[in-house]
């Protein structure tokens, strides 16, 4: 599970949630960046994130940032979710199994 | 000056008090921002001000400065807030007054001019829709995202304390950085180093263990007594954060790194009024306990409008809820769940049943949205006839009733906008 070797963040800007995530430890960005890929996270958090999901890969920093659309029910002031923010996404992000190499 | 320190005082208006009197107290700060206005706040505010001409500000402004302003004033702090909100002169005067119960001889310098609902175009469609702003409902607010440019008259009138409606979070920050360590407001590479220190501390406490912990993952220590976090910053944009010894949480290159990109919609290109930041090449590093670097940072040119954020009423809002307990409890909550759907067809409703299969306890949640006040209630009186239509052992109803505010966004021309400085008491320091 994702849990096991990757922290993530949740922010949202409107009906937009952004998902940040990173290894803890920078040898796991590889299999991060083969496995967790956009259309996987879409797929992964289908009935939340309605819209577009685009990928940032961000070597440097050894992140990947998933910019969601149409993720929060209309954004937070107009939302009947429990977790307006979406701040649960990130955990949710963080129950997808995936393959480690090596 | 060739390093200023600044300080992350509040990440949003509901934050603690202490952490921030004790980076006032023991920090050794030359400014403290306090960061209060999330993207509805202001709207809400509003709402407040046309009830009442001198409300409208954060109101627990008072409350907050109380335990500061004395503490700021001894050991030669300077405030930087938004808790203006939707009225920043009504905001400066009451500071003023503060301080003069308080016998603290400080002057107060306000920002204004991020209003701007008479001069938006409410046939421009909406950033987020692109369906016109009006279109949405009664336009309640539209207060422009005002950038360092318009902070910097305020800090040049020496005020001990300035107060500002609705600016970009981390103009807060560039403002006093640009002032101090002199800074021309056109040079994109500094102004990225100062937004990277400013868009790190805007939310105070999660820069240093706060929206963090994962209790086996992610330990973090003393989160009851959290740290809020500072900046040394040079004149050369080098940016290191840490917070104070002895307080709880921590700054890693973890906590670092998850703030960095917080609410980043492009990493590659964020907005700000005062600069266009690129955060592909940034590098984070401990350098030492609780202390990470933060390089790298490219600047481009600044946006040529103004992002303006527009306040509509959206309706009312009904949430209600009832608990059931015991065997079956999740079947009587959903069975109750569909009850008041069924009577509620037709209306924009969710039902969620909160607790796990076989939880002995379950909690029906049911929440809608309605045209006026009086529908929201009928919502409200559907969950609560469920005590004596609906399944067994149902119990424990609460309902809320509340206008909705909405946000849409949309764009003004720099020359529309028009802020001024106002200064309030005691005598200017030089």
């Amino acid at each position: 599970m994702l849990h096991e070797v990757a922290h993530c963040r949740a922010g949202d800007k409107g009906d937009t949630s952004i998902l940040s995530l990173f290894p803890f430890d920078d040898r796991h960005f590889a299999d991060l960046e083969r496995e967790v890929t956009a259309e996987r996270v879409r797929e992964h958090l289908a009935g939340q994130v309605r819209g577009e999901v685009v990928r940032y890969v961000l070597p440097k920093l050894c992140a990947l940032q998933f910019r969601c659309r149409q993720a929060l029910d209309g954004g937070v002031t107009t939302s009947l979710a429990l977790d307006t923010h979406g701040k649960g996404l990130s955990s949710r992000l963080l129950a997808m199994e995936i393959e480690l190499s090596g | 000056m060739d390093c200023v320190r600044i300080g992350g005082g509040a990440g949003f208006a509901g934050d603690r008090f202490e952490p921030a009197e004790a980076l006032a107290r023991d920090g050794e700060l030359d400014d403290l921002v306090l960061e209060c206005l999330a993207e509805r706040t202001i709207a809400l505010g509003q709402q407040r001000r046309l009830a009442d001409p001198t409300a409208g500000y954060d109101p627990r402004l008072v409350a907050r400065f109380e335990r500061l302003l004395p503490l700021c004033a001894a050991r030669g702090v300077r405030v930087i807030t938004n808790m203006g909100a939707a009225n920043p002169l009504a905001a400066g005067r009451v500071t003023a007054d503060l301080a003069g119960r308080l016998g603290l001889g400080l002057t107060v310098a306000v920002v204004t001019g991020d209003d701007v609902l008479d001069r938006i175009d409410p046939s421009a469609p909406a950033l987020e829709t692109g369906r016109p702003l009006a279109a949405h409902g009664e336009l309640v607010s539209a207060n422009a995202y005002l950038g360092a440019e318009q902070i910097m008259p305020a800090l040049e009138t020496g005020a001990h304390v300035v107060l500002t409606g609705r600016v970009a979070d981390p103009s807060l920050f560039t403002a006093p950085l640009a002032q101090r360590l002199g800074w021309d407001l056109r040079d994109a590479s500094a102004m990225a180093a100062g937004t990277v220190a400013g868009h790190l501390l805007e939310c105070a406490g999660q820069l240093t263990g706060g929206y963090f912990a994962d209790p086996g993952r992610k330990d973090v220590p003393g989160l009851a007594e959290l740290g809020f976090p500072y900046a040394d910053v040079t004149a050369d944009g080098d940016v290191e954060v840490s917070k104070l010894p002895g307080t709880g949480g921590l700054v890693s290159r973890a906590t670092v790194r998850e703030q960095l990109l917080y609410e980043v919609t492009d990493p590659t290109a964020y907005l700000t009024p005062d600069v266009t930041l690129d955060l592909r090449e940034v590098t984070v590093a401990e350098t030492g306990p609780d202390r990470v670097a933060v390089r790298g940072a490219v600047g481009r040119a600044r946006p040529e409008k103004f992002k303006v954020s527009v306040g509509y009423r959206a309706g009312w809002r009904a949430e209600a809820g009832i608990s059931y307990a015991g065997p079956g409890a999740r079947a009587r909550a959903e069975l109750a769940g569909e009850v008041v759907l069924r009577r509620l067809a037709g209306t924009r409703v969710r039902a969620d049943v909160l607790g796990a299969e076989g939880s002995p306890e379950c909690r029906l949640r049911i929440a809608a949205s309605a045209a006026d006040r009086a529908a929201a209630e009928v919502v409200c009186h559907e969950v609560e006839a469920l005590y004596t239509n609906g399944p067994a052992g149902g119990g424990g109803v609460r309902t809320a009733v509340t206008e909705v505010i909405g946000i849409v966004s949309t764009l003004i021309d720099r020359d529309r906008v028009e802020p001024a400085v106002t200064v309030i008491g005691g005598h200017a320091c030089g």
